[in-house]
């Protein structure tokens, strides 16, 4: 075999071909990275947002809490189950929320963007343990208080704590914070259910959450309630409805991702082809020389195309340090699923960087096919008589 | 008489550029016992490069046979012949044709990475071809280190390191000074006189040819 050194060394001394190779696959790289943390991001944030052991309830065939309704007696119906658990003050771990979008204004540009407002009860809070209160007090009963998620509290007027926020025509004061530790809640605001069905003007809710005192009761739990004819309603495990609901943003969003990075691939494979052609032009005389020594077809054929993909792979990596900076930053974008503003972070996992790094030495191969075929062609007196 | 180690018999080389065809060598016969030393000397585009190439076996004749060691070369296919020129054939060329990139060691190991033989026994081989051509302590250069009389060495280290059955050198001095070209010409020498090897030199310059044991010619693709 064409030892390593001979390809790494050449890849080394022709650094600005090369280097130009690696910067164009590594822009890919960066892209088609991006891209992923970017609907992982969003997947694990709305994940992130149920809990294992708790249950939703909403309305049949309405994919989110926005569609859903839930009359009161249903709700005492199912808030009867056995199965649930029970609060610190000996009732049933459970509560009705409703779930309403509003408009407000983005603070720094003006912008308009949909923000949850979900009516919340004194359960609601104990529920989600991945929510506390950061800053300042909870709502009290009776009043037009409420607590901000704190991306929401960052990014809207009128939402950072002591301010104050028209909706549902009223003037609603932010007590507290909330910090949900970069899940859904974070940009929803919560306020008094009561006060909130009355300033919406809403007789019903929009979902239930129950903690399950064992989690494995769920399918029991779940069968009793949709066969019960009187309850025309969906139970889901909270992971499962938080994660259905990043489907399509996320599935959108790899999709659209995917084809930007194949139209940029197909340049940067271009790119990658010229390089190596040039590299192969080049090095006529030396692939006549390492025949006529012995070196069969197949193993010129190897040296180049390995040089194509080490090119590649150099750039994969550099285009994964790129998009891992991006761990650090969070977006704030409209999750089509709900209609809703949802801040979220890029997020790296073992299986982008895999994918990115397989993606650009894909790319390398492919770029390197062509040129690697014609230096194994070579007749190798043509070849020797190269200048 | 012992058998000879190269028989061309009846040779015939034609190139066709288009439907043209370009005769180059003409029903060539030669005959090279064991540890000869040969120099083909004629003028240029006599078919002198097309005769080595062919004793290479990197170029096939358009007629007749030729045999190295009683083989027959041009019945292998593609991927025989590549191992039998790594087992059989030196090569040294008048412009040296090192990897730039690998440093004189490395070069003259190439061939022997086509061998089984492991690192250390590689090592060993390399090292003494190196001290043969006098090169001992440059084995960390790279050839842009060297002077041209110091590359042909260590591409000659390269065409003896695998102990191969014939070294063919196409005009190893033609680009090299006067006092270089006696350095080369006695390692030559020395190689077919102390170590018995089999070599067929293309040369110009009749200095050179000196050292041969036999002066061929070949004139408009005919040898006298
Ligand atoms: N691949 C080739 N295609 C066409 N003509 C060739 C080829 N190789 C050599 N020739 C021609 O064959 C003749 C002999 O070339 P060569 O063997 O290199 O001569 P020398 O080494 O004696 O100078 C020249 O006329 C050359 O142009
Ligand atoms: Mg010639």
């Amino acid at each position: 075999m064409i030892p390593v050194s001979y390809t790494v060394r050449n890849i080394i001394n022709h650094k600005i071909t090369s280097a130009l190779t690696i910067l164009g696959v590594s822009l890919v790289v960066f892209v088609f990275a991006a891209v992923l943390m970017m609907s992982t991001g969003l997947r694990e944030t709305l994940v992130a947002t149920g809990s294992d052991d708790n249950a939703i309830v909403i309305r049949q065939a309405s994919l989110t809490e926005v569609q859903s309704i839930i009359p009161r007696d249903q709700a005492d119906i199912v808030k009867t189950s056995p199965e649930i658990a029970v609060a610190t003050d000996g009732l049933p771990l459970f509560t009705k929320e409703i779930y309403v979008l509003i408009t407000l204004l983005n603070r720094h540009d003006g912008d308009k963007a949909n923000v949850v407002v979900r009516g919340v009860s004194d359960k609601s809070l104990e529920l989600r343990p991945n929510a506390t209160l950061v800053e300042g007090r909870m709502w009290r009963e009776g009043t037009s208080e409420i607590i901000a998620g704190k991306s929401i509290a960052e990014r809207f007027a009128g939402c950072g704590l002591g301010e104050t926020v028209r909706f549902g025509a009223r003037d609603w004061t932010v007590v507290g914070i909330l910090d949900a530790g970069g899940s859904g809640f974070d940009s929803e605001l919560w306020g008094d259910i009561d006060q909130m069905m009355d300033a919406f003007r809403r007789p019903v809710y929009s979902s239930l959450t129950f903690r399950l005192a064992d989690p494995s009761s769920f399918v029991a739990l779940r069968d009793r309630i949709e066969d019960d004819p009187r309850l025309p309603l969906e139970v889901k495990r909270e992971k499962e409805y938080y994660a259905d609901q990043s489907r399509s943003t996320a599935g959108f969003v790899s999709i659209l991702g995917t084809v930007v990075s194949i139209v940029f691939a197909c340049a940067a494979i271009v790119g990658a082809m010229i390089t190596m052609f040039a590299a192969v032009a080049n090095r006529t005389r030396e692939i006549g020389t390492l025949r006529a020594l012995g070196f069969s077809r197949l193993s010129i054929l190897n040296a180049f195309l390995l040089e194509a993909m080490l090119i590649a792979l150099a750039g994969g990596i550099l285009g994964i340090a790129a998009a891992a900076t991006l761990s650090f930053v969070r977006i704030s974008m409209t999750n089509w699923d709900t209609f809703s503003e949802l801040a979220f972070n890029f997020q790296l996992t073992p299986g982008i960087v895999l994918r990115a790094i397989l993606f650009a030495v894909v790319m390398g191969f492919i770029g390197g096919v062509l040129p690697a075929v014609r230096a194994s062609m070579k007749r190798i007196v043509d070849s020797l008589r190269a200048v | 008489m012992p058998e000879p180690i190269v028989q061309v018999e009846n040779v015939s080389k034609s190139y066709y550029r288009d439907s043209l065809e370009i005769p180059v060598l003409h029903d060539i016969s030669l005959e090279i016992p064991r540890a000869e030393f040969l120099a083909l000397m004629g003028p240029s585009g006599s078919g002198k490069t097309t005769l080595l190439n062919l004793l290479a076996g990197i170029d096939q004749p358009t007629s007749g046979h030729l045999l190295v060691a009683g083989k027959d070369i041009a019945s292998l296919s593609d991927g025989d012949l590549a191992k039998w020129r790594s087992e059989n054939i030196g090569m040294v060329f008048q412009f040296y044709n090192l990897m730039p990139v690998l440093t004189a060691y490395e070069n003259v190991e190439l061939p022997l990475l086509l061998t089984k033989l492991s690192r250390k026994e590689r090592r060993k081989h390399v090292e003494t071809a190196l001290s043969i051509v006098g090169l001992a302590d440059r084995m960390k250069h790279y050839p842009r280190q060297l002077s041209g009389g110091q590359e042909q060495r260590v591409a000659i280290a390269r065409a003896v390191v695998s102990d191969p059955t014939l070294v063919l050198a196409d005009e190893p001095t033609g680009d090299l000074d006067r006092k270089s070209t006696d350095e080369i010409m006695s390692m030559l020498s020395r190689l077919n006189s102390e170590f018995g090897k089999t070599i067929i030199m293309v040369t110009h310059d009749p200095r050179a040819a000196k050292a041969a044991h036999i002066v061929r010619h070949l004139d408009k693709g005919e040898l006298s």
